[in-house]
């Protein structure tokens, strides 16, 4: 087992749009890419569970290969900058992708 | 290896553009790396100066979002280098939004800076890109719908009258329009990003996809590169064949892993970048290394639109702000937060009634639980050992906003709970009062627009500067 954050090289999340935030998970080396893409971890219905959403609001979910990245993207809670939301870039919505366990390759 | 681009063209035919910066006036051009590229033989200087990033406020209130002295930093940099190179210089998007205030306002700023330097006299184009509310109200009675994107219904009636400002974002066509008629600086009401960019190249006859991409590549300057470091400069040079791009700080490299991972920046799709006229498919797109800090880029296609639809960026004002804050370090009020906030919502609710019957909002945000992510939090049930809250009162006036906001945060510290072992105070007042904050506003158009001919929404203009 390893953290996801200690795996990729880049995890970031920004504003496609001012009604979606899009999340890139990159890697420097493509054994890791692979592993993870692999695995499931970050797959449409992982990303629902862990942001507690329908994965019905992830409109795109793509492995790209030429940047050795997973990339997705969710409909936004509300759109940016309205009163009560409280991340105008969507730039800190990636928090909780550090922290998930990668399995080791079977 | 080839020789690196930056000494000498790689191809007879080419047109080279340096990026200072992704966001101009956002955050100050690094001028370091920014007189290497201007040493590197670039045909123009371009740089985008806006984004719908910065949320509604600016383009509903028709301000920046930084100051004007940024602004009037970046474009001097730009500006002297390009009178002092004789190329032409490009800013798009320009203020943050691309409103006709800001055009104007960057117009006046390069005039000023002109005799403050007493520059040779030379031509500004500049174009306009807010949309009446007079046009979409006839197209819309028309039957002629003004579609709605990522899911959006089309625009009715009612939100167009909830709308403050609307903005149409423009492609290459008043760029190309107004380097064809000669001017030296161009700055441009809202534009796709990339279309600062393209235009040139596309003018100058370079292959649209190519031209495109070139565009998309350069853009955000710097993010292209790494390792990580923005404001810093990169170098882009478009032939017959390819798209090639470097880091002009010695530090950073464009590799195909860097460039490949900007492609797909801030869309929901790495492989279509879609504007006013067509899209860009990088799906085939090849990346190779050139040099140690160059990448080289093939097949990006360009596919024509059969349908020319602008894209309409608009927004509304919700009502006036004011802001509370407060901390808390009682465990148990932090364990029953939503408590407190329930209670300070009820106190507002029998000072004006439910918020949509009182025409008012009230919000809370609770820092040290869930206030980034709200209910996608999934740490939301492990709360720190200590949380901020964050009170919005939003109403139609600002005496009423204060009001709402002193409500939202003052009944806070008098919240009832029954197991409480504190009985002076609920919460820490970081202030005592509550704060005026920008009217808020919201994004009242995400949509687009049929048009017929591509410059209908974008009138250009001339205007002379220098002595």
């Amino acid at each position: 087992m390893a953290r996801l954050g200690d795996i990729a090289k880049t995890i970031r999340s920004k504003n496609a749009g001012v009604d979606k935030i899009t999340f890139d998970v990159l890697f420097a080396a493509r054994a890791d890419y692979e592993r993870v893409r692999d695995s499931g971890v970050l797959s449409r219905d992982a990303v629902g569970r862990i942001f507690a959403i329908d994965p019905a609001l992830i409109t795109d979910h793509v492995a790209f290969d030429p940047a050795l990245a997973i990339k997705f993207t969710m409909m936004r809670r509300l759109p940016s900058g309205s009163p009560g939301d409280a991340d105008v870039f969507g730039s800190q919505q990636y928090g909780p992708l550090i922290d998930i366990d990668v399995p080791d390759q079977p | 290896m080839p020789v690196s681009i930056q000494q000498a063209r790689s191809a007879n035919r080419s047109l080279r553009i340096v990026c200072p910066n992704g966001h101009l006036g956002f955050a100050p051009i690094k001028t370091g790396s920014f007189e290497i590229g201007c040493r590197a033989e670039p045909d123009l200087i371009c740089a985008d100066s806006g984004s719908c990033d910065v949320g509604p406020v600016p383009l509903g209130a028709d301000i920046s979002s930084s100051p004007r002295q940024w602004q009037e930093q970046d474009l001097e940099t730009m500006l002297l280098a390009s009178r002092r190179l004789g190329v032409p210089m490009i800013v798009g998007s320009v203020g943050d939004t691309g409103t006709n205030s800001r055009v104007d306002l960057f117009v006046g700023i390069v005039q000023d800076l002109a005799r403050k330097h007493r520059l040779s006299r030379f031509r500004v184009g500049y174009f306009y890109s807010e949309v009446g509310s007079d046009l979409l109200r006839r197209r819309i009675e028309m039957g002629d719908p003004v579609e709605g994107l990522d899911g959006r219904a089309a625009l009715d009636l009612a939100t167009l009258d909830a709308t403050e400002r609307v903005v149409a974002v423009a492609g290459i066509h008043p760029y190309v329009k107004l380097l064809d008629q000669g001017v030296d600086v161009i700055i441009g009401g809202r534009s796709s990003d990339c279309a600062i960019f393209a235009a040139p190249a596309i003018r100058a006859g370079f292959p649209e996809g190519l031209a495109y991409f070139y565009g998309k590549v350069l853009e955000c300057a710097s993010f292209c590169a790494e390792p990580y470091g923005g404001k810093e400069s990169v170098l882009g040079e478009i032939t017959m064949d390819d798209v090639k791009v470097t880091a002009m700080l010695p530090e950073q490299r464009c590799t195909p892993a860097s460039v490949a991972g900007h492609a797909m920046y801030e869309r929901a799709n790495p492989f279509y970048e879609y504007f006013l006229g067509g899209h860009l498919d990088m799906s085939e797109c090849r990346y190779e290394a050139w040099d140690e800090r160059t990448t080289r880029v093939t097949r990006p296609r360009y596919v024509p639109a059969p349908v020319l639809r602008a894209k309409l960026e608009g927004s509304g004002k919700i009502g006036e702000r004011y802001v509370g804050i407060v901390g808390v370090r009682d465990p148990y009020t932090i364990g029953n937060i939503d408590g407190v906030i329930d209670w300070a919502r009820g106190q507002a609710a029998e000072r004006f009634g439910p918020p949509a019957a009182g025409g008012y909002e009230l919000h809370f945000t609770v820092y040290g639980r869930d206030a980034v992510l709200g209910e996608r939090e999934p740490m939301r049930s492990r709360p720190g050992h200590e949380i901020a809250v964050v009170v919005q009162g939003v109403a139609p006036t600002a005496a009423m906003a204060e009001e709402v906001a002193m409500i939202g945060t003052r009944q806070m510290f008098y919240a009832r709970l029954p197991q409480v072992k504190g009985t002076a105070g609920g919460v820490a007042f970081l202030l005592d009062e509550v704060m005026p904050a920008s009217p808020a506003y919201r994004w009242t158009l995400n949509h687009t627009l049929r048009v017929d001919d591509p410059l209908e929404l974008f009138p250009t203009h001339l205007a002379a500067a220098g002595v």
